[in-house]
């Protein structure tokens, strides 16, 4: 990977650390349904969806690791809570049913827009990989698409929670397209295909149709200047969970 | 084909997949570009799921298993995403062992266009036929099933619980 010009490997580190969080940090929310979920197939389906993601995250976290000379182990546990790049919208804590449902519902189809791109990318073991996860991502989109249909058909209550919980986390949405450091010259050598703000228009093309009659208008507001900087409380309690082994057992195997 | 090559894959023919033990990894189509060159053998692995946990396993029985040939000083074993595994590689006498051990092998066939929702194209439909009986009359109870790989559904006819492998 040594071919890379340094600015334009910073610029590709800073999206897969950006891409990898996200999967990571949705992963471990997602994980927290694992015994608790509503039904068994619920528990059974959230659970492995939660694998796949930090699954993606590992192969994620690999690749940044070989294009930095670092360590994927380290990089997934070893930061501090502020040092993760994920979106503003995972900072969230899973709260109830249907606020899940919401948050994966944008969080899917954010991710699935950004897939689509990634898939073409110059980089080629970049595209390879984004090409395998869109195959396995379709299911997570299958499922939640028909969870977020079930709770908008059924009982006045959860399609209330549902539309709340779609107001309340819409602005965070857009921080999955939040800008880039050195986002133009990804862009420009196609490491990137489109910028973040057109994945975005595509992506805003997609859900409002599905979501307004919900949720109600949804606002057009732009992403934050630090929609993958800033982070919560909510988010110190999971990191604290998701590095307790690594913090306690320091270079652990099994 | 060389000839240690040749025996690199007749070995892996006897690999059993450590999830499915019915199923070999060269029926699984888990196996890539397979080759030997300066004393070094080279196997591609493509993993069924990226977060597979038996990727792994797999991965270290075959260097043990290609390593104990002594067809090549070296045994490296590559996770390569390209081509993507799916789950039309996996071979007919592959699929005839799924059967046998009561799993349903993926479903074949055209993928449907995009639904009303403006979702993702699917790649998967809800098909699978009973490998107890045969009968096409089965539902999907859940996408997810014990491993990443597997969904459960149920059998009307014969009315029993089963499990597929994904198609992706």
């Amino acid at each position: 990977m040594s071919d890379l010009q340094p600015a334009l490997a910073q610029a590709l580190a800073e999206l897969l650390l950006a891409t990898a969080d996200d999967e990571f940090v949705i992963g471990f929310w997602d994980s927290e349904w694992t015994g608790i979920a509503p039904m068994i197939e619920e528990d059974v389906a959230t659970s492995s969806i939660a694998q796949d993601e930090i699954g993606h995250a590992r192969a994620l976290y690999e690749m940044l690791a070989t294009l930095t000379d670092a360590d994927a182990d380290a990089i997934a546990f070893g930061r501090e809570s502020d040092a993760y790049r994920h979106a503003s919208l995972l900072n969230h804590p899973c709260r109830d049913w249907a606020f899940s449902v919401a948050r994966r519902y944008l969080y899917e189809t954010a991710d699935a827009v950004r897939l689509a791109a990634l898939a073409g990318s110059a980089h080629e073991p970049l595209a390879q990989l984004a090409a395998k996860m869109r195959r396995e991502e379709t299911y997570h989109l299958l499922h939640v698409d028909a969870w977020l249909r079930r709770l908008a058909e059924g009982a006045p209550d959860g399609r209330q929670r549902l539309a709340a919980a779609l107001s309340e986390l819409w602005p965070d949405a857009q921080d999955v397209f939040a800008p880039l450091a050195g986002e133009a010259a990804l862009v420009a050598e196609r490491v990137l295909p489109e910028s973040m703000p057109a994945l975005r228009a595509a992506w805003l093309s997609r859900v409002r149709p599905i979501l307004e009659p919900i949720a109600g208008a949804l606002p057009d507001v732009a992403p934050s200047p630090n929609g993958r900087t800033r982070r919560t409380e909510d988010f110190a309690w999971l990191h604290g969970e998701f590095t307790l082994v690594a913090r306690s057992q320091a270079g652990a195997t099994w | 084909m060389s000839a240690a090559e040749g025996r690199i894959w007749e070995e892996l023919r006897h690999i059993a997949d450590p999830e499915i033990p019915a199923i070999s990894l060269v029926d699984l189509g888990v196996i890539g570009a397979v080759s030997v060159a300066d004393g070094r053998a080279r196997v591609e692995l493509l993993p069924t799921f990226v977060g597979c946990p038996a990727v792994e396993m797999m991965r270290q029985q075959i260097g043990e298993r290609i390593g104990a040939l002594g067809v090549a000083e070296q045994v490296e074993v590559n996770i390569v995403f390209s081509p993507p595994w799916t789950s039309e590689r996996i071979t007919a006498a592959g699929r005839e062992s799924l059967r046998r051990s009561g799993f349903a092998p993926p479903h074949v066939g055209p993928s449907v266009p995009s639904p009303a929702s403006g979702l993702d194209e699917l790649a998967v439909l809800p098909i699978a036929e009973c490998p107890y009986c045969g009968s096409h009359d089965t539902t999907l109870d859940n996408p997810f099933g014990p491993t990443l790989c597997r969904a459960i559904y149920h059998c009307a006819s014969c009315n029993q619980p089963f499990e597929q492998m994904k198609r992706v």
